[in-house]
C-alpha cells in the first residue's frame, strides 16, 4: 500500500472510475472460471439463472490456466473480442 | 477505559472561558448536535446539571459551534455548552463515540465512563454520584427513557478529519488529504486515472517526499499563498510542495516555485484568462539573481530546451499547480484551440553575466543581488530570428523587427507584446555599435511602423483595417504610421543561449494590458 497526498484543492472526492454500465443486457456474456476448485459450480448456477432470465443472450465459457496467475494476455484479448460482458468467479 | 480527559480551557457558548480540572469532582459529556442519541439525552444532561452543578463541575462539550447553537436554541438547557469545534479535546481524549460521559475525581482522573446511552448505567452512575456527594435529587423519570441507544461516531474520528487532527497532534506539517493506493494498483497509473497528470508520469507525492520538499522553504506549510482560479482553490505551501514533488523538483526549488505561483495569481497577471483563452497562452518564467547559480539553472546552451532539471521541473510544478489547485484542465476551463508545448513547462534563467545592458530584474527595479522571478504570458515561441549576416546594430535590430512583425499576423499591429531572447553572438553584434536595449526597441518600432493604408484588409488577407474604417479616413489618417507594438515597453529583452549561433529567439505574447495579462516580476523574499 502506498499513501500519497492529494495534490488538488480537495473539492472532489477521490474515486476509482469504473466503466460505464450498459442500460440493458444483450449480446454475448463471458463466464470466466479462474480454475479454483468449485468455482465452476458457482458459474454453472449463475449461467443457468442468467440464461433463464435472459433467453436472448449468448454465453461463452472460459477458464484461466491457473488461479494463481493473471489471465494470459491472449485469453484476455479473446474474451474482449468475443463478448460484451464478463462474469468472473472468485472462489474461497 | 478511554483516556482521561486532558486539562483544557474551552470557551462556552455564552463566552465564558472554562478550565478543567478545578479542585472539584466533575461530570463531562461529549456530544454532537447531529447525533440522535445526543439529542435524546439532552434532557438527561439537563437534569444531571440541575442536580449536581452546585457540588461538581458539569461540562457538556459540543463538537461544532453551529451544533452547540442549535442545541441551545432547541432545548434551552440549563448548561452552557463548551465549544470543542477544533476537536482538540475530543481527539486528545481519544473518544470514538458520542455521547461519552465521564465522572472524574477532584484530580481530574476518571472514576467512571459511559459511552452511548444505557439507561441502567446512567441511572446507577447518577445514584452513586448522589451518594458520593451527598447532594442532588435528579428530577428525571428514568422509566420514560429508552432502555438503550447506541452512540454515534465522534467527529474526531471522522475519516475526513482524523488525519488532519492526527497530523496537528503529532506536530506534522502535513494537512492534505491522504489517498491510499492499494498494493495491486500501480501508483503512477492511479495518478493518471485521477487526472493529476499533464500527460507525463508523476513522482508519487508520498508524505515522506512532501516533508522533504517542505524542508526547502522557510515558509509555514499551511500559509495560504494564493487563491487560484477557476476553482478559487486555496493554495497552501504544502499543496505547492505536493505538486512540486510530482513534477520532480528538488526541495531547493521551492522558493522559486512558490514565488511564481504567487506572481501568476495576481490580478495583473490574470492566470484565469491565460488558461481559458482559445489562443493557447501559457506562463513563461524567467529567473534572475543568485538563485540561478544556486539551483544550477540553465541559461546557456539550450536554455529554452530540455535537459536541465531545475528549468524543467520548476515550470512543470507551476503548471501542475495550475491544473490541480486551480482546476484549469484542457476541455474544462482550459480552452486552447491547439495547445502549446509550453503548457508542459517553460522556465529558464537569464545569462546576466553575458548581458551588457543590465539584467531583466534590475530593469524592473530590483537590486542585482535580489533573486527575482518574472512571468510573461506567451502564445508561442521561441521562434527563431535567423540573422548570420548583419554586422551593425541597426541591421540586426531591423532583422528582429522584420521577424517580429509576423507575430499573430503581419497586419496585426499594436495588439501584443513579446519576450526577445538575445543570444551572445547577437549581443556582440549589437555592442559593436554600443546598441542599447532602448536602441533595439526603437529600431524594432521604426522598421515595423507601417502606414495604416498598408495595414488594410484586402484580397490577400482579411486581417487588417476593414474597408469601412479605411473609407472613413482621410489621406493624413491613412498615412499615419503604426509600429508593431503599442509601446516600447511591450518589447521585453533578456539574454540567454550558447556562445555559438546567431539565432535569437522570440516568444510571442497574448493580449496585453488590463484586459489581458500584464507581466509580473516578484522577488523571492524568503531568500533574504
Amino acid at each position: 500500500m502506498t499513501t500519497i497526498l492529494d495534490p488538488t484543492d480537495e473539492a472532489v472526492p477521490v474515486a476509482r472510475s469504473i466503466t460505464a454500465r450498459p442500460a440493458e443486457l444483450a449480446g454475448a456474456v463471458a463466464f470466466l472460471d479462474i480454475s479454483k476448485p468449485r468455482g465452476s459450480v458457482l458459474i454453472d448456477r449463475l449461467q443457468e439463472l442468467l440464461t433463464a432470465a435472459h433467453p436472448g443472450i449468448k454465453v461463452n465459457r472460459y477458464a484461466k490456466p491457473t488461479f494463481a496467475k493473471p489471465a494470459p494476455a491472449e485469453l484476455r484479448a479473446q474474451i474482449l473480442s468475443e463478448n460484451d460482458f464478463v462474469v468472473e468467479a472468485l472462489a474461497d | 477505559m478511554p483516556n482521561p480527559v486532558p486539562p483544557f480551557s474551552l470557551q462556552s457558548l455564552r463566552g465564558k472561558d472554562v478550565s478543567f480540572p478545578s479542585d472539584r469532582e466533575s461530570l463531562i459529556c461529549f456530544v454532537k448536535e447531529d447525533c440522535p442519541t445526543c439529542r435524546e439525552i439532552v434532557p438527561v444532561l439537563a437534569a444531571l446539571h440541575s442536580a449536581f452543578a452546585d457540588t461538581v463541575d458539569v461540562h457538556i462539550i459540543g463538537q461544532t459551534s453551529d451544533g452547540n447553537r442549535q442545541l441551545d436554541d432547541e432545548f434551552g438547557p440549563p448548561f452552557d455548552l463548551l465549544d470543542d469545534s477544533t476537536l482538540k479535546v475530543s481527539y486528545a481524549t481519544q473518544i470514538d463515540i458520542v455521547p461519552t460521559l465521564y465522572w472524574n475525581d477532584a484530580n481530574g482522573q476518571p472514576r467512571q465512563t459511559l459511552t452511548g446511552f444505557v439507561r441502567d448505567e446512567w441511572q446507577s452512575l447518577s445514584q452513586e454520584l448522589m451518594l458520593a456527594t451527598d447532594t442532588g435529587d435528579v428530577k428525571l423519570d428514568w422509566e420514560e427513557l429508552p432502555d438503550w441507544r447506541p452512540g454515534c461516531g465522534s467527529l474526531s474520528v471522522d475519516p475526513l478529519i482524523a488525519d488532519k487532527l492526527r497530523a496537528k497532534a503529532e506536530n506534522s506539517p502535513l494537512r492534505a488529504r491522504r489517498i491510499e493506493i492499494a498494493s495491486q494498483d500501480d501508483e503512477v497509473e492511479f495518478m493518471f486515472d485521477q487526472g493529476f497528470s499533464d500527460g507525463l508520469p508523476l513522482v508519487p507525492p508520498t508524505p515522506e517526499r512532501v516533508v522533504r520538499m517542505l524542508s526547502g522553504t522557510r515558509r509555514d506549510p499551511q500559509e495560504v499563498i494564493a487563491v487560484m482560479p477557476p476553482n478559487m482553490g486555496e493554495v497552501t505551501v504544502e499543496k505547492v510542495a505536493i505538486n512540486a514533488v510530482m513534477a520532480g523538483c528538488k526541495p531547493d526549488y521551492m522558493p522559486v516555485v512558490l514565488t511564481v505561483v504567487e506572481a501568476i495569481c495576481t490580478d495583473e497577471y490574470n492566470i484565469h484568462g491565460v488558461m481559458a483563452t482559445t489562443m493557447g497562452a501559457s506562463p513563461v518564467v524567467v529567473v534572475n539573481g543568485p538563485i540561478r547559480e544556486q539551483l544550477g539553472m540553465n541559461m546557456k546552451l539550450g536554455a529554452l530546451g530540455q535537459g536541465n532539471r531545475a528549468n524543467a521541473t520548476i515550470g512543470r510544478a507551476v503548471r501542475l499547480a495550475i491544473r490541480n489547485l486551480g482546476g484549469a484542465k484542457p476541455g474544462g476551463t482550459e480552452r486552447s484551440t491547439l495547445g502549446n508545448p509550453m503548457k508542459f513547462t517553460m522556465c529558464f534563467a537569464e545569462w546576466e553575466e553575458r548581458n551588457p545592458w543590465g539584467p531583466l530584474h534590475v530593469e524592473k527595479g530590483f537590486k542585482e543581488s535580489d533573486s527575482v522571478v518574472s512571468v510573461f504570458t506567451m502564445t508561442s515561441g521561441p521562434t527563431l530570428i535567423v540573422d548570420q549576416d548583419s554586422r551593425t546594430g541597426a541591421q540586426l535590430g531591423g532583422s528582429m523587427g522584420l521577424t517580429l512583425e509576423a507575430m499573430f499576423n503581419p497586419r496585426a499591429h499594436m495588439g501584443t507584446n513579446c519576450l526577445l531572447v538575445v543570444v551572445p553572438e547577437h549581443v556582440d553584434t549589437f555592442m559593436r555599435d554600443n546598441y542599447s536595449k532602448a536602441d533595439i526597441r526603437a529600431r524594432i518600432q521604426e522598421v515595423t511602423a507601417r502606414p495604416i493604408r498598408d495595414l488594410a484588409a484586402d484580397e490577400i488577407s482579411g486581417v487588417g483595417f476593414k474597408p469601412e474604417a479605411i473609407s472613413a479616413m482621410d489621406s493624413d489618417a491613412l498615412a499615419r504610421k503604426l509600429p508593431k507594438f503599442r509601446t516600447e515597453e511591450d518589447i521585453h529583452i533578456v539574454v540567454a543561449g550558447s556562445e555559438a549561433g546567431k539565432f535569437s529567439g522570440a516568444f510571442h505574447g497574448w493580449v496585453t494590458g488590463e484586459v489581458g495579462s500584464i507581466p509580473v516580476s516578484r522577488k523571492i523574499a524568503e531568500l533574504d
